[in-house]
């Protein structure tokens, strides 16, 4: 157990440290660091993520030939480490770099990962990911949208739906039905699409927020050429499973949480409750304390699954407790927020009384999304019961 | 680098401690204990001396195996597991206030009967007002001319029936902040001692009132400076939070086992009532729960032997988590079980019920809530 950093890590913290003081952009307090849906927060963030990238900080142990540092997982732990300690702006094309990058990574063709790595890094391919349909939502493997061999080309016909970023990426990974006479599992493949490609429309969802934060996509006749496909025909679930992986770890990373922490005491020691400061209400302050327990926790276990990564360890179903427990947590610490501010809780955004900007509702409502979107909480338990607890499974269509 | 796990050598330990108390502290042998008095089961605990266990963060100068909190934690984890009786953590408190505090003639005259399991000991701190701060310590030690006079009362002293050394927490001086709180070591053998057992629910611990009606000791049964104990009575209270927390996760784990094993084998409506997602949520429930919690054990302990200054936070936030995570844990697991886990029969309520000492000792989980609080400044 040693959890110091070595001399060189010291230094390359200071120098994140540093890097971070100067370059950081002013932050909207009522942004929500992962809802990206004004056009000009859009290019804000684009250009966020390319400084971040050519200061070296992004992606950090992808290879070198595809752009990143080769580093090992210590150098962008630190980064992230540093990213939460200055509250940094999240970065735009998380979906990229966490999700279809690594299944890339190990899935992909070399033209693949040339074509796509070093563009998902700089923010010039924005991706989303085509998974869930009207039909198919935790029976994600029931999936209709179509795609038959037509030559050297798939021609896709369907439709997709809560596409986060739709209407502003540039690039869609996506499930599709190449072989419909095979059991449900074993006629799916995994495409990229481009998002130019004529027969594809976006149509704007509004959620529960007021915001259009995900999409419908549909597909008519949309040509997409052979080479795109990831892995073998027919064997897109197995990659869908580690892109899932990839996303549950993205959706149960702690470090948002602590951010959103910080900022739930900020308001605990400013905001009046019953003639004293909500900080010094001994109920306010166990409901915190417990909170702070549960973001502790979630901290420390990242570093045990970062220590099992280094040492070449399996990670069973921690990436499936990680997204349980941590969309739970952000949650629950955004309803300890509107429990705080009392009859300003539900005050919204361009409301002069509302705190914060009215980011707390929002957040509320938002990270409900979360709990859902990636799989649902009890899509996640049935994983680790069956998968972890080797509990039976129960009969399925 | 963030090395943030076991050794190969700590996993070694936790594997041989595992395999060694699966068939040394069965359940029965639990229950017997239950109807013994004073409540150490002689047998188990000769041989946990013999694999050095008793002086396990002793140095090895002193006669131990030199191992750390880490190690210790990872033993207690394992005795959590089997619910095991007798008086080990009680023990583990003395031995390490001796090791901090104590001079070298106490260190002689008790050391090697602790860590050679010939004599246990345990720390008596609580009163009536069942306070875990300054506050709590009221009862008063009076100098005489070659020592002091200690008269009133203990409660709730884990392991007090078995043990032959109590550390005594004393006030030397009127009060009831820090300043004057004093630390005695006093012999069971000591004339005015007398030991009276508290009857609890907990079958597999046994707490006790420690009565001292006019005890005298001489002023070499002071450990440390007078009046100056509190700084390292509260640093052996984390401890002993760490240790029930590491306790605690043990449990939680193996009332899981126990769980999830009987709704394999369990059938209604014609299934294993484990195909059923209303028991694989519970289930997962828990494992949501205990899994990321193993993590608040090792940092605590960690932190108790190499961050002083993050020691009293990480033992508390331990403490807390732990202290819900096993109470949840062994309702959510008898629950599970239904009617039979309900009986006196099977095995589960040992777990159960210790789940409330665990839970209380060392601190209920709010005033471990309230303590990250205040060192966070909220």
């Amino acid at each position: 157990m040693d959890l110091s950093y070595t001399p060189e890590e010291r230094a390359f913290q200071h120098e994140v440290r540093t890097w971070l003081k100067r370059n950081m952009p002013k932050r909207d307090p009522a942004e929500r660091p992962l809802d990206f849906h004004e056009p000009e927060r859009v290019a804000r963030a684009k250009v966020w993520q390319r400084k971040l990238f050519e200061a070296g900080y992004v992606a950090m142990g992808w290879p070198r030939e595809y752009g990143g540092r080769g580093a090992d997982v210590m150098r962008q732990t630190i980064v992230n480490e540093e990213m939460v300690r200055a509250r940094a702006p999240g970065l735009i094309g998380m979906m990229g770099i966490q999700m279809v990058g690594p299944t890339l990574i190990t899935h992909g063709t070399e033209e693949q990962r040339r074509r796509h790595l070093p563009k998902i890094l700089t923010a010039e391919d924005i991706w989303c990911q085509g998974y869930s349909e009207p039909g198919s939502g935790s029976d994600l493997a029931s999936l209709r949208t179509r795609a038959e061999m037509r030559g050297d080309e798939f021609v896709v016909n369907g439709q997709k739906v809560w596409t986060s970023n739709a209407q502003f990426a540039d690039w869609i990974f996506c499930l599709v039905r190449t072989d419909p006479e095979a059991p449900k599992h074993r006629g799916i493949s995994y495409l990229l699409i481009d998002m130019k490609t004529p027969g594809i429309t976006v149509r704007p969802l509004v959620q529960m927020t007021g915001d259009a934060g995900f999409n419908e996509v549909f597909f008519e006749d949309v040509r997409v050429p052979r080479a795109n496909v990831v892995g073998g025909l027919n064997d897109g679930w197995t990659i869908a499973n580690a892109t899932l992986f990839h996303e549950r770890n993205m959706l149960g990373s702690t470090t948002r949480t602590q951010q959103v922490f910080q900022g739930l005491l900020r308001l605990a020691r400013t905001q009046g409750r019953g003639g004293r400061l909500a900080c010094a209400d001994p109920a306010v302050r166990r409901r915190l304390a417990d909170l702070a327990i549960r973001v502790e926790t979630m901290k420390l276990e990242a570093y045990r699954q970062l220590t099992d990564t280094l040492r070449g360890r399996p990670h069973g179903i921690s990436a499936s407790v990680s997204k349980l427990v941590t969309t739970e947590l952000n949650h629950d610490l955004a309803e300890a927020a509107l429990d705080i501010l009392g009859s300003y809780g539900p005050l919204a955004r361009g409301n002069r009384r509302a705190r914060d900007g009215g980011a707390w509702p929002l957040d509320f409502m938002f990270t409900l999304g979360l709990i859902i979107g990636g799989g649902t909480s009890q899509i996640q338990k049935n994983i680790i019961a069956e998968r972890g607890l080797a509990m039976p499974r129960e009969l399925r269509a | 680098m963030i090395d943030f796990g076991l050794s190969e050598d700590q996993e070694a330990l936790q594997r041989a401690a595992r395999e060694f108390l699966a068939a040394e502290c069965p359940p029965s042998l639990v229950r017997d204990t239950a109807e013994a008095p004073g409540g150490v089961p002689r047998g188990l605990y000769a041989k946990m001396a013999e694999l050095g266990w008793m002086g396990l963060a002793v140095p090895e100068s002193h006669g131990g195996l030199g191992l750390g909190t880490l190690e210790l934690a990872v033993v207690l984890e394992e005795l959590g597991r089997v619910a095991a009786p007798g008086p080990f953590l009680s023990t583990q408190l003395v031995i390490a206030a001796l090791m901090r505090a104590g001079s070298p003639a106490q260190r002689r005259a008790w050391l090697p009967r602790l860590v050679s399991g010939q004599a246990f000991a345990t720390l008596a701190y609580l009163e009536e007002s069942d306070r875990h701060d300054p506050a709590g310590i009221a009862l008063r030690a009076r100098r005489t001319r070659d020592g002091y006079s200690l008269a009133g009362a203990k409660l709730f002293v884990l392991d007090a029936p078995g043990a032959d050394l109590f550390l005594v927490a004393a006030r030397t001086r009127a009060g009831a902040g820090p300043a004057g709180v004093s630390l005695f070591l006093v012999p069971r053998e000591a004339a005015g001692v007398r030991v009276r057992p508290e009857e609890t629910i907990d079958l597999t611990r046994r707490v006790g009132e420690l009565v001292l009606g006019d005890v005298t000791v001489p002023r070499a049964a002071l450990l440390g400076g007078e009046g100056k104990a509190w700084p390292p009575l509260e640093r052996l209270l984390d401890l002993g939070a760490i240790g029930i927390a590491a306790d605690s996760l043990g449990g939680a784990e193996r009332a899981l086992e126990m769980a999830v094993d009987y709704s394999k084998t369990r059938e209604q409506f014609g299934r294993k009532i484990g195909s059923f997602q209303a028991l694989k949520h519970m289930a997962a429930e828990i494992v949501a729960e205990v899994e990321p919690a193993r993590s608040l054990v090792w940092y605590a302990a960690y932190a108790f032997d190499h961050r002083p200054r993050e020691a009293a936070r990480a033992a508390t936030i331990a403490k807390a988590r732990l202290g819900d995570v096993y109470a949840r844990t062994v309702r959510r697991a008898v629950e599970m079980h239904g009617g039979i886990g309900f009986t006196w029969e099977h095995d589960l309520h040992l777990w159960f019920k210790r789940a409330r000492w665990n839970r209380v000792a060392f601190g209920y989980p709010d005033h471990h809530r309230e303590r990250l609080a205040t060192i966070d400044k909220y």
